[in-house]
């Protein structure tokens, strides 16, 4: 059993397909380890043992009578719970949604569907998917895996603890501003978060529009490859899909000989390694980067023009469009309504009031005030001629290097109870994650180290648009290199 | 001497497309239906729903945008609204309003002493809103989302009309050439086509702009015509008593004849407009416009030209018909199939829209297939059957779509074409009104009209009166006795044996 | 700090767009985070953007449209699913009138 927590995600789909494991055996053993690791790490909302058991035996069937045919068919996976489920509830981590039962499913959902995978729940996340902590919640405070007195980071904090805890072998997250990306490196798995367009958005419920990503999070980079191909490609039922730029990750893309790296051009932004950022982290960061310049990649300390305006930029928009995306939860057509039944406007006040809690409510208002009259044009226009000048920033970077190597975070995962007080300082940690959203970019983030906290630390590659596919490649190579990072599960003996 | 006031007028319409589905989502926009089944997550507002443009939308807003002589913004974009409302489920409006997809455009429209050109500022797509029903019973409002995300263009004016003619006029334009184009039916009492009227008063003479107030629910012509002119003068007493007019939105009520303004603190009346982060920008290429202007039809003046070179029609018999598409659409296809295009004209002229004035219908609802009508003409002038039953054919034709032919066999409105019969009925008329028929031999040749009538009474007008009219002249004339009855057949041998 | 940057009558407009009605405690509270946070973004003002065109999507590939032809059926039932209140196939919502 403990071999089949340990195995990859496409080997453990290779032994279903080929009949050396049964799908509902596999996710019996992941179910016995959620209801053993759970009241532990709260990583999920909702678990249905019944209905992933039932999955696992239809599909135990499709597989061999030919009607599920994919790498990860009978793959148990999570998947964070602002993505909507046909039946299954869909909270968003928030009071306001807690008895919400979408009637469809969101396209990376029938997608995995299609492919035979099989859900086993929902993962917990920040409130609406605002925050870096996963404590913004209503229902539960998510550890992390390697600490329990400590966040798994967010606002994909349920679905990395999940991984981390050895709970599932893949989940998806989404990524608004780092959100897949800064709780896979606290939790020393890896996340990534696409370019934006190549996975559909139809059915994740919208926090920022232009920013939202879906992607996979798993143990390794390959399980996250295995994933994203899963999932993406072009969906008519989102109009920013833009499909994912031609090819596949084959298998042998993966199998890449360290080797690879020679003539690689890596960038590493001086901003990056400047203030703010914790030593240890900062070291990290700079051994894995000796250690692929030793491996024959061509490495380079540069400026990043506009790194320091990201993270204005980015929290006017995220909240500008949040303030809007969030409107349509008024207590009419679902979702929590006030039982104080006043006038129409007051219905509206009260059940916002009563649905939504702090963080979101502050977003909501900062975002209506930057597009309010008087202030559009000096906050939220502002923003994109910013936006305008950090893909220009990007482009140029591009044209040097093949990949930007960066650090996921300024810090390890800090203590619960330590972030929200200060939100403005909470903001700021997402110094390194923001800019990627903002500019579309493809970004994963993977362990490259523990620090003497015993707490992972993360790194990531960046690539140009469209450029998920060698920004996989790369991070698969530097893995190699790395060795195996041990999983919070075994460390912990849980 | 009394101040001088001008009222100056401009229109916010919103035109209802005739698509099959909705802006954004594959729902039908079909109207009617149980309330909310024509829905989806997408027109519910349901949480993770997008919205994907219709490409039907564009295409008719572009067509509508040539017609009204607009500039196209080649890169045009859609914004959100934000207001809360419960008929709108996201709680924003997906519009236009930084790159709206036509602008600057006009149309022209007939005024004392040759036509008026009135501006267009822009035309922009958008979605409709829900439906809302006021429940007395329980004291609350019902929500219905069939209506959701039905496409509209929402077509601004410039403030270049004064009277409430010019307005009336402008809106028949326009809904004109959205029926020429079949992209709309315009119905004012359905909400098809919705007209919200922007209108301030200044001294005559001055170039600035009163304070304006916006009138809305206004669902007839005529409900129109009364708020312009119950708001030009409530907005004219106001300034004569030196007060100001307070830039407000005014509802129209329609049963009291008058407008009250809407007021509430919660409508901050602040729409956050922001670029939709949902949807890509529009890019209209030169090839599109250029395909589009070649499919745009004819639209009324030309084929009035047309009419008059082609089928040789008057001038105004020409601009009549092409009043309305579906009358003119009618009138070819009939005169095409009877071969008598003015005979056509004049059936669809007088009694066409006489019935209509009479049903207070449009001529828009006429449905009534071309054949059947040419069938009626081409009878009529075989002297199949009289004037006055061809008539009532015709109603019925207008009514029930009827075929005309088995309709007047049935009904047994046939000319009777057998002469026998003709020539009995006069013997006999002849014979019952000697009088007249005295009075005609001695030069009074008027009493022939009575004679035919008197003929037609007896058969019960189911004879061609051209055809009685010829051979009762025609028996008079030649033979005077032939159809007198026996004794004033002797009676006349008599006479004559005396003359010898 | 200088003046206020969100003067009451601004904070109360925010809430009706908004729509929240916040106790006057969070009201202070929400207050003061956002000056914070809108102060800090006004790092941006330092930006020259005067020749910079705003960019909206990042990427754009070109029209993406539907063709006019209904794919949708009766959805009555699941548009009602979740709601707070109904009657007869509608959403019950306060008196809008």
């Amino acid at each position: 059993m403990e071999d089949l927590l340990r195995m990859p995600a496409r080997e453990l789909g290779r032994k279903i397909r080929e009949g050396e494991l049964k799908a509902p055996d596999v996710a019996g053993c992941y179910l016995e380890r959620i209801r053993k690791a759970e009241p532990h790490i709260h990583a999920f909302i909702s678990v249905d043992e019944g209905k992933a058991a039932a999955r696992a035996k239809e599909v135990e069937e499709g597989i061999r009578e030919g009607r599920y045919r994919g790498p990860l068919a009978g793959v148990p996976v999570a998947v964070k719970d602002n993505i909507c489920t046909k039946g299954i509830r869909t909270t968003c981590g928030s009071r306001m949604l807690e008895n919400f039962v979408p009637s469809y499913d969101a396209e990376v959902v029938s997608r995995m569907e299609r492919q035979g995978m099989i859900l086993l729940g929902k993962t917990n996340m920040d409130e609406f998917a605002m925050g870096s902590t996963t404590e913004t919640s209503v229902f539960e405070t998510t550890v992390n895996p390697w600490n329990k007195r400590h966040v798994p980071g967010g606002s994909s904090g349920g679905s990395c603890a999940a991984v981390a805890s050895g709970e599932v072998p893949l989940a998806l997250g989404s990524d608004t501003g780092g959100s897949i990306r800064q709780p896979a490196a606290y939790c020393g798995v890896c996340g990534l978060k696409p370019t934006y367009g190549t996975v559909s958005r139809y059915g994740l419920i919208a926090y920022a529009s232009s920013l939202d990503q879906i992607g996979p999070v798993g143990r390794t980079v390959d399980d996250c490859a295995v994933l994203y191909e899963a999932i993406a490609g072009t969906d008519e039922k989102d109009s920013t899909s833009t499909g994912t730029g031609g090819g596949r990750c084959s298998e042998d893309v993966f199998l890449t000989e360290p080797g690879c790296l020679k003539g690689m051009r890596i960038g590493i932004p001086r901003e990056y390694l400047s203030d703010g950022i914790d030593e240890e982290v900062k070291n990290a960061i700079t051994d894995a980067v000796r250690l692929m310049e030793a491996n024959g990649a061509d490495a380079e300390y540069f400026s990043l023009e506009m790194a320091e305006y990201a993270i204005p930029a980015y929290y006017i928009i995220a909240c500008a469009e949040a303030s809007s995306n969030l409107e349509r939860f008024d207590g009419v057509k679902y979702g929590y309504r006030s039982r104080a039944d006043a006038e129409l406007h007051e219905m509206y006040k009260k059940s916002r009031q009563e649905g939504f809690g702090e963080e979101v409510k502050r977003r909501i208002l900062l975002g209506s005030f930057v597009l309010s009259s008087g202030y559009y044009d000096a906050y939220y226009l502002k923003a994109l001629k910013a936006k305008a000048l950090m893909k220009e920033a990007f482009d140029r970077a591009f044209e040097k290097y093949d990949c930007i190597v960066a650090p996921a975070s300024p810090t390890t995962a800090p203590e619960v109870g330590t972030s929200l007080s200060d939100p403005l300082k909470m903001y700021l940690s997402d110094i390194y994650t923001v800019s990627v959203n903002l500019c579309g970019l493809p970004a994963v983030s993977l362990p490259c180290a523990v620090d003497s906290r015993g707490l992972p630390v993360g790194m990531q590659f960046i690539g140009a648009r469209f450029q998920d596919r060698k920004v996989l490649r790369t991070a698969a190579v530097y893995e190699q290199l790395r060795g195996t990072f041990p999983a919070a599960w075994e460390k912990e003996g849980m | 001497m009394a101040r001088q006031y001008e009222t100056v007028i401009g229109l916010e319409v919103h035109i209802e497309l005739s698509t099959e589905t909705k802006i954004f989502c594959g729902c039908s926009a079909k109207f009617g239906g149980a309330p909310n089944t024509h829905t989806c997550p997408v027109c519910t507002g349901m949480p993770g729903s997008l919205p994907v443009l219709n490409e039907k939308v564009v295409e008719y807003a572009l067509r509508l945008g040539l017609a009204a002589n607009c500039k196209i913004n080649q890169y045009c974009r859609f914004d959100r609204k934000n207001y809360f409302y419960p008929d709108n489920p996201q709680n924003y409006q997906i519009s236009q309003l930084y790159l709206p997809i036509c602008y600057d455009g006009y149309l022209d429209i007939p005024a004392a002493g040759g036509t008026k050109r009135i501006r267009i500022h822009e035309m922009h797509m958008e979605e409709d809103a829900g439906k809302l029903l006021h429940d007395e019973w329980e004291d609350c409002s019902l929500v219905d989302y069939n209506r959701s995300g039905v496409p509209l263009v929402e077509i601004v004016s410039e403030p270049d009309m004064r009277t409430a003619e010019e307005v009336i006029a402008y809106l028949e334009k326009l809904r004109m050439v959205c029926r020429y184009l079949e992209i709309s039916d315009c119905k004012l009492q359905e909400g098809s086509m919705r007209v919200d009227v922007n209108l301030s008063v200044r001294e005559a003479g001055s170039s600035e702009l009163g304070v304006r107030t916006e009138m809305k629910n206004l669902n007839s012509f005529k409900a129109i015509a009364h708020a312009i002119e119950g708001e030009r003068e409530r907005q004219t007493e106001l300034l004569e008593e030196g007060r100001k007019v307070v830039q407000e939105t005014r509802r129209w009520d329609d049963n009291k004849e008058t407008s009250f303004a809407m007021r509430s603190k919660e409508d901050a009346k602040d729409y956050r407009y922001f670029p939709d982060p949902d949807l890509p920008p529009v890019l209209i290429s030169r090839d599109m416009i250029r395909e589009l202007r070649g499919r745009q039809p004819e639209f009324k003046e030309e084929r009035a030209r047309r009419y008059q070179e082609e089928y040789k029609l008057p001038a105004y018999d020409a601009g009549l018909l092409t009043q309305s598409k579906r009358l003119a659409d009618i009138f070819e296809d009939t005169a095409k199939l009877s071969g008598h295009p003015k005979k056509t004209a004049n059936w669809l002229m007088g009694e066409g829209l006489r019935i209509l004035k009479e049903k207070g219908m449009e001529p828009e609802e006429l449905t009534f297939t071309p054949r059947h009508l040419a069938d009626l003409i081409q009878a009529a002038e075989r002297g199949e059957i009289s004037q006055k039953n061809a008539r009532t054919v015709f109603e019925q034709i207008v009514e029930s779509d009827i075929e005309p032919l088995a309709y007047m066999k049935e009904q047994g409105l046939m000319t009777v074409s057998d002469s026998d019969a003709v020539h009995t009925a006069i013997e006999e008329v002849l014979a019952e009104n000697q009088k007249a028929v005295e009075e005609y031999r001695s030069g009074k040749e008027k009493v022939l009209g009575f004679l035919v009538g008197q003929v037609m009474r007896k058969m019960k007008g189911k004879a061609d009166p051209g055809k009685v009219n010829e051979l009762l002249d025609e028996a008079l004339r030649k033979q005077p006795h032939m159809f007198l009855m026996k004794g004033v057949q002797e009676e006349s041998n008599r006479r004559k044996t005396d003359d010898a | 700090m200088d003046s206020r940057r969100i003067d009451d009558h601004t904070m109360e407009n925010v809430e009706i767009l908004a729509k929240l009605s916040l106790s006057p405690q969070e009201r202070e509270a929400a207050r003061e985070k956002m000056e914070e946070i809108l102060a800090y973004v006004d790092k941006l003002n330092e930006l020259d953007t005067d020749n910079v065109e705003p960019l909206v999507h990042i990427s754009e590939a070109g029209n993406v449209f539907r063709k006019d032809v209904a794919t949708n059926g009766d959805g009555q039932r699941d548009a009602l699913a979740n709601a707070p209140r109904k009657k007869e196939g509608q959403y019950l919502v306060p008196k809008t009138v």
